[in-house]
């Protein structure tokens, strides 16, 4: 019964034994953004490819234009965890302005990927963000939304660009759990929203 | 009645709330009465919503309070009939009152509660102190550890509930927002199949005041009083049939769960203990609801490398496995006890009590110690989780216990 225990001397290391193929995807809103319905919408793609799926918001007061994060986690495998996220494997900004206020790169994994709303080129956002590790995926989401559907809703837009970054899910399984989603007059100006966004996101 | 059918087994993306909707919804439901607003979940609106569009045959109560809910589906349920019903925090507590008065009728309402934190200070997020409170209500209760769990747990609660060896009212809990908010795979049985296993309201036979067996509801045709005005002659009786009744359904609660597992294929545990590579576990933490998730994840991180972690989920906490839960800690030698609620003043947290008090007259004497965690909401994470291991592993190595009840996670 004495003597050295195992867990005495070992640091467990979290990164090594993380569970196979889970990835964890971070969102960054503001309220009324529909940054949980971007979740959402993820998750419900990735169960239509028989993946196993969460998803849920920061469980915040929720106040229309405070920065809000939402959650979504991918799998091959049943996902028994139940807490936060704290080391993403993607983080997904949608809205720019963000960038001033929240630490969005806070915990993301040095092989992650940023992929944020902008004008602006990967380069300048990794300089902006003194980013070293990973990838950064940048889209113009805002303008792709206010010209196809006339608002700046930016959620679909990046559900498009996480397609094109991670190829977590298909655009195909996307496009039909938009159609889900929502009724079938937003549906349709959504859906050209996540087509151009995946066409013009890039990175670098 | 439902209406509607749905084909074959499948998974499907579901938050708890809207698991445990549906469940509801398939279990062929009479009467469902709940307060509408704050702190009631999405259950409720979900099944308003099954009634609004023509999706079941339910009267639909919407009442003033969840002291009136209470008393509604305890008033359904005395003249037969299936009744269902939410809450959470808040909304419990208001109920406490009829809670008694529901067992005490021998009342199987069933009873969804998210289970969420108790004011002041205000806070709308999980813990376990709404339904603690209630542990010695004379309710069975379940807590899921995930959406799946919560959804397969109401279809089993009415079998229990209303088992006519039993009829006691049953509550299922799931944990606010970690459960309630969140969407999961959640694998759906058809219509048809959950309405076969769980059949028509059984209802016992009684003996009337003219010694003819009458069935156990108020009906003019044979009447009974139900609940009335009973002193110091017999009230201690009825009480002592309530907790025979508690301690014959840890057998009718397997039974049912065995029963649903041949149906789903999804089992947990023995439908009482959810153990997790227990079998040589030295080190183990028992715990109740989503948590348990977390800690089979660290569990396994563990265990690759080679530390003999294991889980003991106490799945039914009221009535207490105690039998069950000696037994699955026989090898064990330090156990970390989890408490989402406080028993203020106390000698730790609730589930802790029940642990070291069924132990204290086993043959086995492990170390025992209890941490309370995530009141409030408090996330309880992977690293928190490795932290009580470590701790376990450092008392095993030592044979000291610098305190046996700890808080983890918060500012101290």
């Amino acid at each position: 019964m004495r003597g050295k225990h195992p867990l005495s001397v070992t640091i467990i290391d979290l990164e090594k034994n993380k569970v196979k193929k889970l990835k964890e995807i971070r969102w960054h809103g503001r309220g009324g953004q529909g940054a949980w319905t971007a979740s959402e919408i993820l998750a419900k793609a990735a169960i239509l490819e028989g993946k196993y799926i969460q998803s849920f918001p920061e469980f915040g007061p929720e106040r229309m234009g405070a920065p809000v994060n939402s959650y979504t986690r991918i799998s091959e495998e049943p996902i028994n965890l139940h807490c936060s996220v704290y080391n993403p494997d993607i983080v997904v900004v949608l809205d720019p302005t963000l960038l001033k206020t929240v630490p969005v790169t806070k915990g993301l994994k040095e092989n992650g990927a940023l992929i944020v709303n902008t004008k602006v080129s990967p380069a300048e956002i990794r300089k902006k963000l003194d980013l070293k590790t990973g990838k950064v995926w940048t889209v113009p989401a805002t303008e792709i939304a206010i010209r196809i559907l006339g608002r700046p809703i930016t959620n679909t837009a990046m559900i498009g660009a996480v397609a094109r970054a991670t190829h977590i899910v298909s655009l195909e399984s996307i496009e039909k759990a938009t159609n889900k989603r929502f009724p079938p007059n937003l549906a349709e100006k959504n859906i050209p929203i996540i087509k151009e966004a995946y066409k013009e996101a890039r990175t670098g | 009645m439902v209406l509607t059918t749905q084909k074959g087994p499948r998974a499907i993306a579901l938050n708890g709330d809207e698991a445990v909707a549906l469940a509801a919804k398939q279990c062929d439901v009479d009467v469902v009465a709940a307060y509408p607003i704050t702190p009631q979940t999405i259950i409720v609106e979900r099944f308003s919503e099954y009634v609004h569009d023509g999706e079941v045959d339910t009267e639909f109560i919407c009442t003033e309070s969840e002291h009136s809910a209470l008393t509604c589906c305890l008033a359904a349920a005395a003249v037969g009939a299936r009744t269902f019903t939410a809450t959470a925090s808040a909304g419990l507590a208001l109920m406490h009152e009829i809670l008694y008065v529901t067992s005490g009728c021998r009342a199987p309402v069933v009873m969804a509660v998210a289970n969420r934190a108790l004011s002041a200070p205000i806070n709308i997020h999980c813990d376990h102190s709404d339904s603690m409170v209630e542990r010695d209500s004379g309710w069975i209760q379940i807590y899921s550890e995930n959406s799946q769990e919560a959804y397969d747990s109401i279809i089993q609660a009415f079998r229990i509930a209303e088992h006519q060896e039993l009829s006691l009212p049953t509550m299922v809990g799931l944990d606010g927002f970690f459960l309630s908010h969140t969407l999961e795979n959640v694998s759906v049985l058809p219509d048809e199949t959950v309405r076969k296993f769980v059949g028509q309201r059984q209802i016992p036979l009684v003996k009337n005041h003219e010694g003819k067996f009458v069935p156990y509801k108020l009906d003019p045709e044979n009447p009974i009083t139900i609940g009335p005005l009973d002193l110091h002659d017999y009230y201690f009786e009825h009480k002592r049939q309530q907790e025979e009744a508690m301690r014959k359904a840890l057998g009718i609660i397997r039974k049912v769960h065995d029963e649903y597992a041949e149906v789903s294929g999804r089992r947990y545990g023995n439908g009482l203990v959810d153990s997790y590579r227990l079998e040589d576990a030295e080190l183990v933490t028992i715990c109740l609801g989503s948590t348990a998730g977390t800690v089979k994840t660290v569990v396994d991180q563990l265990r690759a490398k080679g530390v003999k972690a294991g889980l003991l989920r106490i799945r039914t906490f009221r009535p207490l496995p105690v039998q069950e839960i000696i037994k699955a800690l026989q090898h064990v030698k330090a156990i970390a006890v989890m408490d989402r609620s406080c028993s203020f003043g106390g000698s730790g947290g609730p589930v802790f009590h029940e642990i070291r008090h069924v132990l204290y007259d086993s043959n086995i004497h492990p170390h025992v110690v209890n941490y309370i965690y995530g009141l409030g909401g408090r996330d309880m994470s992977q690293l928190l989780v490795q932290k009580i291991y470590r701790d376990l592993a450092r008392i095993l190595e030592t044979g000291k216990i610098d305190k046996s009840i700890k808080f983890i996670g918060l500012r101290e």
